[in-house]
């Protein structure tokens, strides 16, 4: 595949390939003249980073070219990536590249990965180590459209063996293991 | 000879029973992480940071060390066995390395790349030991302004030669400074961007953003591309090339270390460029090549193999000597350098000798230890490439987790970790390369730092930059790469070029 670089300096140049893409694409009007949506939504991500870090930078001092304070530097860096993400995201508006439409998120493996983790990092003080492992080994396990219950469970009750020997006799980490409720 | 007594120095500290285990344990896990296939050497590097946690600096470093070349062997495996390529260094390695597999060489082209990598490696280990002990003496004549500079030839010098998009990728280094403008400012002792969080005054955490965004936003894009894998697990037998494949091998060898040597000292340079260039070079040079280039020839794995680790290795140089990376894995070598309190840049050579010609002489320890472990390890490997991805992942998080957690034992670094899951996540829709990020990331606050310095000595002036004719050749060269690659016949061939390792 084609990264949004390889630009179109003389159209006899394109790849017989490309042509027809942007042909049809050209034919169909589906992208609204965004030809380069992971460039534009790119381009937006940056100004916005951009523009909020100038913004928040400016509740610190901002110094002088001499003596530059807090805000100086993130300034300009904000400032900076503003300025680049415009041009990242007009070049994706106006078509000066010819690739890439932004595939579909796939928010369900997003959240069951995440979401155990997020579960972890909330339930290792008070469930300890071992209730925490079950849920995050359970919960992202389930992100997987080949999920099996036996698998996992065989999965986790391995790992926990592991993760004992391995983080607590071997690493010696101070982790609660059991639940809060059951330490005194 | 002083080069032979830092080099004793160094191997008394690498041979010594501690580290040799440290260096063997490293080699031995990052090859088997390596090997999961989608994960390349940054996210195994990142996932298996918190583990030297508690190790001296110096045993900690020799085990990154040992992780990365053995992530990078471990790659090699998966792409000759699977043609998954862990990374983007391995691309070439599939070419032939799995067309081989698939007649029935599998064993001699792993054998050929441990043996390509290992003679790589014992040339560059020496090339390194030479050449950085003058580069430190240049480098202690640097003011805060060349090294300003230094720092923009470096940033820009590893995304013009590594990343498809030079806007993209400048706009992802500038994203990366600031995040890791983030905490307190040493200067003011203001806390900046933290919104009153107290965590967050420390700054963000480097491990946090490197696993966030290349170990846990790999494992979601992993999880959605449903590929089927076959896997020549059957047809391993005999790691040793027959002496016509090592006649046609050893050429393509020499001409790859040579040219990752090369390569790799360059900003930007390391394993990618190297494993492409030498690619390129032998599809050039080789008369009838048979089998041809693409179908299994064996010159096409011993010459990008060899190239790319010469050029990791090399990629050491400006690292250990400046304290400014070429590329993410140097990133996060030097993260690992100051969570254990050692501050990179030329003055590691003068204060921790040890651990400087320590980690040099390890590398080829390393290297050794690979090509030892070559035969067992692909029996091993073969065996987790059998292990169902669906297994894998929640096995993988579970060490990444408790690698956060353990990292200031709070559940904070957790949650950021997982947040910058989703910004990875994001990167990748987007196809914003995160290494530029990583990069700025870590050299923000030295930046920062050397430009209030050099303003400050030159009372507020901006033509100090450009006066000082150090600093001006820096800023000069970097600007020479950008005109370079916006040549119209160089970038039609740097898009064709990445457009293959897509």
């Amino acid at each position: 595949m084609a990264r949004g670089r390889c630009a179109i300096p003389a159209p006899g140049r394109l790849r017989e390939s490309k042509q027809i893409d942007v042909a049809a694409r050209a034919v169909s009007g589906e992208t609204m003249r965004i030809h380069n949506q992971k460039d534009f939504w790119s381009g937006v991500l940056f100004v916005a980073a951009g523009v909020a870090f100038a913004v928040f930078a400016q509740e610190y001092q901002m110094g002088n070219a001499q003596r530059m304070g807090p805000a100086f530097f993130p300034t300009v860096l904000g400032g900076l990536l503003a300025i680049l993400g415009v041009i990242v995201g007009v070049k994706g508006l106006a078509g000066i590249t010819a690739e890439g439409r932004v595939e579909k998120f796939h928010f369900d493996a997003l959240g069951w990965v995440l979401g155990g983790v997020v579960l972890f990092g909330l339930l290792l003080r008070p469930a300890g180590l071992i209730g925490a492992l079950v849920v995050l080994i359970v919960v992202s396990a389930l992100g997987s459209h080949e999920f099996r219950w036996k698998e996992t469970a065989i999965l986790a009750a391995g790992l926990m063996l592991l993760v004992l020997a391995v983080f607590i006799r071997g690493l010696k980490l101070t982790i609660p293991i059991l639940p809060a409720l059951m330490q005194h | 000879m002083e080069l032979l007594s830092n080099l004793a120095l160094g191997f008394a500290t690498a041979l010594s029973l501690a580290n040799l285990s440290y260096a063997f344990l490293g080699a031995l896990i990052g090859t088997l992480v390596g090997v999961l296939p989608g994960i390349g050497p940054v996210a195994t590097l990142a996932m298996l940071l918190p583990t030297t946690y508690a190790l001296e600096p110096t045993s900690a470093l020799i085990m990154l060390a040992g992780i990365y070349y053995g992530a990078q062997y471990g790659g090699s495996t998966t792409a000759i066995l699977v043609n998954l390529p862990g990374e983007s260094s391995s691309v070439v390695t599939c070419l032939d390395g799995y067309q081989m597999a698939r007649r029935g060489h599998a064993g001699a082209a792993l054998g050929i790349a441990a043996i390509g990598s290992f003679l790589a490696g014992c040339f560059s280990t020496v090339l390194v030991a030479g050449f950085a002990p003058p580069l430190v003496e240049l480098a202690f004549k640097f003011g805060p302004a060349e090294y300003f500079s230094l720092m923009v030839l470096g940033l820009i010098g590893a995304v013009v030669l590594a990343s498809a998009s030079l806007l993209k990728a400048i706009a992802m280094i500038i994203l990366g400074l600031l995040l890791g403008l983030v905490g307190t400012d040493v200067n003011s002792g203001v806390a900046r961007f933290s919104f009153d969080v107290p965590e967050l005054s420390d700054g963000i955490g480097f491990v946090a953003v490197a696993m966030g965004v290349f170990g846990f936003a790999e494992i979601i894009a992993n999880l959605e591309k449903r590929e089927q894998r076959e896997v020549f697990t059957d047809k391993v037998h005999g790691l040793l090339p027959n002496p016509q494949q090592l006649r046609e091998a050893a050429p393509a060898v020499a001409r790859g270390t040579l040219l990752g040597s090369i390569l790799g000292i360059l900003p930007g340079g390391g394993a990618l460029l190297a494993s492409f260039a030498s690619y390129t070079l032998e599809k050039k040079i080789t008369r009838n090549p048979r089998p041809p280039f693409g179908q299994g020839n064996i010159r096409g794995i011993a010459g990008p193999e060899s190239a790319n680790n010469a050029g990791a290795q090399t990629s050491f140089i400006p690292m250990l000597t400046l304290g400014i990376p070429p590329n993410a894995v140097m990133a996060l070598m030097i993260g690992a350098m100051t969570i254990h309190n050692i501050q990179p840049g030329p003055q590691v050579m003068t204060s921790n000798p040890a651990l400087f010609w320590g980690l040099i002489a390890s590398m080829w320890v390393g290297n050794l230890m690979l090509v030892v472990l070559n035969l067992p390890l692909t029996g091993l490997s073969i065996q987790l490439l059998r292990v169902p991805y669906r297994l894998l992942y929640p096995a993988i998080l579970v060490f990444c987790c408790i690698g956060v957690f353990s990292l200031n034992n709070t559940s904070f670094d957790v949650f950021a970790t997982a947040a910058f899951g989703v910004v990875g996540y994001l990167f990748y829709k987007l196809k914003c390369e995160p290494a530029p990020l990583l990069l700025g990331f870590i050299l923000a606050p030295m930046m920062e730092e050397h430009l209030r310095r050099a303003m400050l000595l030159s009372r507020g002036d901006p033509t100090t930059f450009f006066t000082r004719p150090l600093s001006l050749g820096l800023l000069l060269g970097a600007l020479a790469l950008v005109v370079m690659v916006t040549l119209p016949a160089i970038k039609s061939k740097r898009a064709e070029a990445f457009e293959e390792a897509d």
